[in-house]
């Protein structure tokens, strides 16, 4: 199967849970498990080829001026993970679906499921390293879905917020690493990376891609010290805990340090961060692993340290501790997967994950304790379990490893490790399991059905198989150990065996297996002595961390932005000015090229109006509809003046704009108080008073100096006068740019424009949803109210003009492309001729009357918009290629017919729609509770009084 | 060199003049007001006086490409007015 098919299988699969949750439990976790089993099968299609050492390659150009394709590869080490990924995914799934209760959203749990299982096989997959982190941005995603997956848990939230808050900044980190590392090797393909190894170990941005890298994986894989956030993760349901954070996604750090190994590997600065990382994780994580006494916290921290195992083995450098590694990646994945799944198994059967509470469960649960015994006997390392193998040749490994100078650390440190390692997986079987029966659980425990114990048993059989016969995983292994290395290293000859004779690995492990049970044995005076000891608690210092950025934030931000209009305004204006100023003293400036135009009367008048109304904004803008009147004024004087500089385009929009603006104002208006109260002190508004004018007179300043001069640069404008008829098949310039050059820009404004206008529905239905609603119904008006609500003389002025603007608005529409018109004022005509109607007859009679939702009209016209658009991929050309014609139909003049007038229809029908849905929102707020609505169009009709009409009616 | 004005460039000049002042009183009126209902009524005015000074711009260039502003200016000003006047009487504008 395609690697692509592969990939894309779980997020095209993460579509169906949520739509088959109507469907039942049964099928919708049934179709979760047939995608990721189509997944899985069709991985394991390519397992021929890749067992012959092949690299299996599939690339799509997506932006490859940035170096980003859609490359994916799959080769040993990318199938070993994905082999993980998916098969432990199906058992997870399985699993889930016994384990959720009913009043879990299964769909939306299989959902984020699926998509973070898309998100890691794509970081497994990838070719490209910035595909890579695309996905690696998933997996945090998704897996802050799922840590929170219940909601109503405050530990879950926190928990997720931690785990995004610190994978989020390692990830932040690795872009600038991956980034470094593509520039240097001057390819984005991981191909091309891993055969520059000279060169990048000898660049000297070698240490900063490194540092950067090793951040984003120690967070990925809580590593020391960003160890803290894995076991706060644990608030999520056990199936997230055994997927996420024992098989996968803390292995993404791991799995890129194996994928990057060639490259960044044996250096001394790699060995002494990676080696020291480990180690310490690994001792850290065991000592306080032993000392917890959640089921779930006890094995989160097993996985820290067996992590830093991981990347200790890996921080080596050397080939065995790479093999070792994988090796225990696998064995870890088994073991510790269904571990999790046992503690999920008793918290489910006893309600109660508190060891101090459990015990004694082997009499009740036989086939649970046997299968977790195996699984913990293997992570302590005992002989015949796979745990035993790799952690001898981890002990082996630590053996040959020499760190700042000092041969017995690391081997003294390792045995202090697995010692710990051991004790908590006594510990597990011991306090759980063993000791007598008890009969103060909080319910009575048994063996659940096969649901909940075959995924795990499956994973147990593996651990016993391979710890009984290595030889079965080691061509497997050696084979993912190959591919790891790459060219850098040869895989090591070593066979996997049991019995390596008296080797000192053998000796190490016996004294961790017995210092383990001697350890258990004083658990007591260990866990008071534990107890005593003071450490610092992660939880409190992140957040004690979290609160003081915020704080300096607020700090920062609020003297700037505390929410008065009149500060921005006045920061953003003084600032401008400045570097205007800056601008004009330091640049060069051309003498003026043009000569000023005569000074007519009628401008001057113009003018006068203006700056007059302008001026009286300014004094009587404290009466908020005085101060809506003069704009209007401003309105009009601006609309002649486009008209005067020969713009009737934007004379007309502007015309229309001012009538659907000041109805809009005039709604809010009657919710806000009259006037605007006098807040700023006199110092303040002198201050205003200066920054205003001076952008003011600067504004002017810098209009009067372009008007005066040609522009620097030949403008565009020539180009769109000499291509508007040849290429957009219209005369009309501002059209054509509006529909044809620039169509996909005017296709995000309607786009936008429609959103903009759901969002104002959305605002006043939830304000009317609310507790506002009651206050709403209940307003009394703030003035007294005078005439009719729906006078007859209104009424039938808005009937009888209608049909007229109606007209005019088509008329406009259909110009549009060659004078001076188009969708948008057509679309703005067009909606006034409703309000009209709507003013004159009121909200509910105008509402009766509406066939279609505005929602649907702004829908109708983004999807005809996009439609033409699309329309120009079937003759192969680009999306939005305009193509137009001219026809001829007797007894009709010829006329043209371009694709660009559907487009405009698109734009037409968005702004009708945009327009009244946002005004009918409006109006809907001052709908009052007593005064009921009448059908009736004209309050005072005198022909509702006649008697024959009365008769007709009645009759 | 210019050609002698015709009687219709004088008459254009009168109605420019005329609307001009027309203007200038309306404006008066807007500022000194009194009442609200006399700002909204010169508002109106103003828009009146807009249409003519358009037409006669179209008439004064020769071109019918203003046209249409006009109409809509004609078609849909009242609109406005009409929309403040509902606010100075209800307070809702549209009920």
């Amino acid at each position: 199967m395609s690697l692509f098919l592969v990939v894309a299988l779980p997020f095209l699969g993460a579509l169906l849970p949520g739509l088959m949750n109507q469907a039942g439990r049964a099928a919708c976790a049934g179709i979760t498990f047939v995608v990721s089993l189509a997944a899985f099968i069709g991985l394991l299609t390519n397992l021929p080829a890749v067992l012959a050492g092949e690299t299996i390659k599939a690339s799509i150009d997506w932006i490859p001026l940035l170096g980003l394709n859609f490359s994916l590869m799959l080769d040993g080490l990318g199938f070993f993970f994905a082999f993980l990924i998916l098969g432990i995914g199906l058992l997870i799934i399985a699993y889930a679906r016994h384990y959720l209760s009913r009043n879990d959203n299964m769909g939306a749990f299989f959902t984020y499921l699926l998509l973070f299982q898309g998100a890691m096989v794509g970081i497994v997959m990838s070719d490209n390293i910035l595909l890579l982190l695309v996905f690696w941005e998933l997996t945090s995603l998704s897996s802050f879905l799922l840590i929170g997956f219940w909601k109503h848990l405050p530990e879950g939230r926190q928990g997720a917020r931690m785990a995004l808050t610190v994978t989020g900044m390692g990830g932040l980190a690795m872009i600038g690493g991956m980034l470094i590392l593509g520039e240097i090797a001057g390819s984005y393909n991981l191909s091309d990376i891993l055969q520059s190894r000279e060169a990048i170990q000898a660049s000297p941005l070698y240490l900063p891609a490194l540092l950067l890298i090793l951040l984003g994986c120690f967070t990925k894989s809580a590593q020391f010290p960003f160890h803290f956030w894995l076991p706060h993760a644990m608030a999520a349901p056990t199936p997230v805990s055994a997927y996420l954070h024992s098989a996968t996604m803390v292995k993404a750090g791991i799995f890129l340090m194996a994928r990057l190994w060639p490259v960044l590997s044996g250096t001394p600065e790699w060995f002494a961060i990676v080696t020291t990382a480990g180690l310490i994780t690994m001792v850290l994580g065991a000592v306080i692993a032993l000392f917890k006494h959640d089921l779930k916290a006890l094995l989160a921290f097993s996985t820290v340290s067996h992590l830093g195992l991981i990347t200790m083995l890996l921080g080596t450098g050397t080939a065995f501790g790479a093999m070792a590694a994988v090796f225990h990646i696998l064995n870890h994945a088994t073991f510790k997967a269904a571990l999790f799944m046992s503690a999920g198994i008793i918290d489910h059967e006893a309600h109660t994950r508190d060891i101090r509470r459990l015990g004694g469960l082997r009499h009740l649960m036989p086939i649970t304790f046997i299968f977790a015994t195996l699984a913990a006997l293997s992570m302590a390392g005992i002989p015949f379990l796979n745990g035993f193998l790799s952690k001898e040749m981890m002990l082996e490994e630590a053996n040959h490893t020499v760190l700042f100078g000092s041969p017995w650390l690391v081997p003294a440190l390792a045995v202090f490790g697995s010692l710990f390692s051991a004790a908590y997986s006594f510990r597990y079987v011991g306090h759980v399991f063993l000791g007598p029966k008890r009969d103060d659980y909080p319910t009575t425990p048994h063996d659940p059905g096969p649901g909940l114990w075959l995924p795990p048993v499956i994973l147990v059989v593996l651990v016993v198989a391979i710890g009984v016969a290595p030889f079965l995983a080691e061509p497997f292994v050696k084979m993912v150990t190959a591919s790891l290395l790459g060219e850098a290293a040869e895989v090591p000859k070593a066979y996997f065996k049991i019995w390596h004779g008296l080797v000192p690995a053998l000796y190490m492990s016996i004294a961790a297996v017995v210092g383990g049970l001697i350890l258990l044995a004083v658990y007591r005076p260990a866990l008071r002595l534990w107890d005593a000891a003071p450490r610092p608690e992660a939880k409190v210092i992140f957040e004690a961390l979290i609160e003081n950025v915020v704080k300096l934030a607020q700090g920062l931000i609020l003297r700037s932005h505390n929410g008065a209009f009149s500060r921005y305004a006045a920061l953003a204006m003084s600032f401008i000015i400045l570097a205007g100023y800056y601008a004009w003293t330091t640049g060069t400036v051309g003498d003026a090229t043009r000569t000023l135009q005569p000074v007519t009367a009628i401008a001057v008048a113009g003018w006068a109006t203006l700056v007059a109304a302008t001026i009286g904004l300014v004094f009587l803008h404290r009466n908020r509809l005085l101060a809506l009147v003069f704009m209007g004024v401003i309105g009009l004087m601006v609309s002649v003046g486009f008209i005067f500089l020969s713009a009737p385009d934007l004379a007309m929009t502007q015309i229309t704009v001012e009538v659907v603006t000041i109805v809009l104002l005039l709604l809010a208006l009657n919710f806000l108080p009259k006037s605007s109260p006098i807040e700023s002190s006199a110092l303040r508004r002198s201050r205003d008073t200066v920054v205003a004018v001076a952008g003011g007179l600067a504004a002017m300043g810098l209009t009067y100096h372009f008007l005066m001069r040609d522009a620097v640069d030949q403008s565009i404008s020539a180009f769109h006068l000499a291509n508007s008829y040849k290429g957009g098949g219209g005369t009309n310039v501002v059209n054509v740019i509006l529909v044809d050059f620039r169509g996909f820009d005017t296709y995000g404004e309607i786009i936008v424009l429609g959103i903009a206008a759901l969002l104002i529905f959305a605002l006043t239905e939830a304000l009317l949803g609310g507790p506002v609603r009651a206050r709403l119904l209940n307003r009394e008006p703030d003035m007294p109210q005078a005439g009719d609500a729906h006078p007859g003389m209104m009424v039938v002025l808005t009937r009888v003009m209608m049909p007229v603007v109606l007209m005019v608005g088509f008329y406009v529409f259909l110009r549009g492309h060659n004078e001076p018109g188009g969708g948008f004022i057509a679309g703005l005509i067009v909606s006034i001729a409703v309000v009209m109607q709507y003013m004159a007859s009121g909200f509910n009679w105008a509402a009766a009357r509406l066939r279609y939702p505005y929602h649907g009209i702004i829908g109708a016209g983004v999807l005809i918009a996009g439609l033409t658009g699309i329309g120009s991929w079937f003759v192969g050309k680009p999306f939005l290629t305009s193509d137009f014609t001219y026809v001829r139909i007797p007894p009709f003049e010829k006329f043209e017919l371009a694709t660009a007038a559907l487009f405009d229809l698109g734009v037409f029908l968005a702004v009708v729609g945009a327009v009244m849905l946002s005004l009918e929102s409006y109006s809907r707020l001052a709908r009052r509770s007593e005064r009921p609505d009448t059908e009736h169009p004209i309050d005072i009709d005198p022909s509702r009084d006649d008697p024959e009409n009365i008769m007709k009616a009645g009759g | 060199m210019t050609p002698d004005p015709t009687l219709v460039d004088w008459t254009i000049r009168f109605a420019f003049g005329a609307v001009a002042v027309a203007k200038i009183l309306s404006l008066v009126r807007l500022i000194i007001g009194p009442t609200t209902s006399d700002r909204i009524l010169a508002l109106d005015t103003l828009t009146v006086n807009a249409i003519g000074l358009i037409v006669l711009l179209g008439i004064a260039q020769g071109t019918s490409i203003y046209f249409e502003a006009s109409m809509i200016i004609a078609m849909l000003g009242f609109v406005s007015t009409v929309a403040y006047a509902r606010f100075v009487l209800r307070g809702d504008i549209i009920e």
